[in-house]
């Protein structure tokens, strides 16, 4: 487990790049039970005015907050976690989509020894996900 | 898009959800999660009685209650135009497999922006002692016409 008193602000405590393909969105969809079209098949999501299949905005803001979990050793120290959706990530039928995520300690709470990571969720070089703040209890 | 007279409205309880170890895997596998949600034996070294769910994991116990707002015809809601805008997960527990769930949703606000509307809902999760284990606060845009 982190200590706050090893912490300061700005200090990125984890990177790690994810590689989603289609078959990552056919299993959210049916471990979420999300199986809107929209997250399979081309022809539906051009219908709808989206230049192809996109992943699940819950599957890219479940898999952001993993890095932070893996620095916490445990799941359950996450007290909050919030994400605005702010972008599309694209998934093409035969090419994975490369989402590059960045952990940093944005506020300290010595007194209740909590910490707020903020999330920055890259995606063709344009951030995903906004306002992402992560509360945890160390 | 949606009635503005829903706003205020709260939805039924749902009925009652079992968190299944192996859904907890099969959630975590799909999301990239690690060990405290797929291995037992590490789970219980971190304290818990079973394994803990990944954080979003609440979402499938939001989307219960989501469906009875879309179900019900007085909220007039078009899902085929609706946009995932914001969402948030605020725990007063972990969620472990083996927790009996169920959920109560609020439709806190509707406001009109630009042609859409941005609905927000609170979705309240209690455990089966009646107590609150986590708030999931969800803003779903409905696109104009």
């Amino acid at each position: 487990m982190p200590k706050i008193e090893e912490l300061e602000i700005g200090q990125i405590i984890a990177t790690k790049e994810f590689s989603i393909t289609r078959d990552s969105l056919v299993r959210y969809s049916g471990a979420s039970g999300d199986f809107n079209p929209i997250h399979y098949r081309d022809d539906i999501a051009q219908s709808v005015g989206l230049p192809g299949v996109l992943a699940h905005g819950m599957l890219t803001m479940g898999m952001a907050i993993q890095p932070v979990v893996s620095w916490l050793g445990d799941s359950s120290k996450v007290i909050e976690y919030g994400v605005r959706f702010t972008k599309p990530v694209l998934v093409s039928a035969n090419e994975p989509s490369a989402v590059l995520v960045t952990a940093t300690v944005a506020v300290l709470n010595p007194e209740n020894n909590q910490v707020r990571i903020d999330l920055t969720t890259t995606f063709q070089d344009t951030n995903v996900l906004g306002k992402a703040q992560v509360l945890v209890q160390l | 898009m949606v009635n503005p007279d829903i706003q205020g409205k709260v939805y039924p309880r749902t009925a009652a959800y079992l968190v299944g170890r192996e859904k907890v895997r099969e959630f975590a596998k799909a999301v990239f999660a690690g060990p405290e949600s797929l291995d037992l034996d590490h789970a219980k070294s971190l304290g818990h009685a079973d394994l803990v769910v990944p954080p979003t994991f609440p979402v499938v116990i939001q989307e219960q209650s989501l469906a009875l707002v879309i179900n019900d015809p007085a909220a007039e809601f078009d899902f085929s135009r609706v946009v995932h805008g914001e969402q948030k997960f605020s725990f007063r527990r972990p969620i472990i497999a083996g927790d009996l769930l169920t959920s109560e949703l609020n439709v806190v606000s509707i406001k009109s922006l630009g042609g859409n509307h941005m609905v927000t809902f609170d979705t309240q999760i209690f455990d089966d002692k009646e107590d609150l284990v986590c708030i999931a606060t969800s803003t779903l845009v409905v696109r104009g016409e």
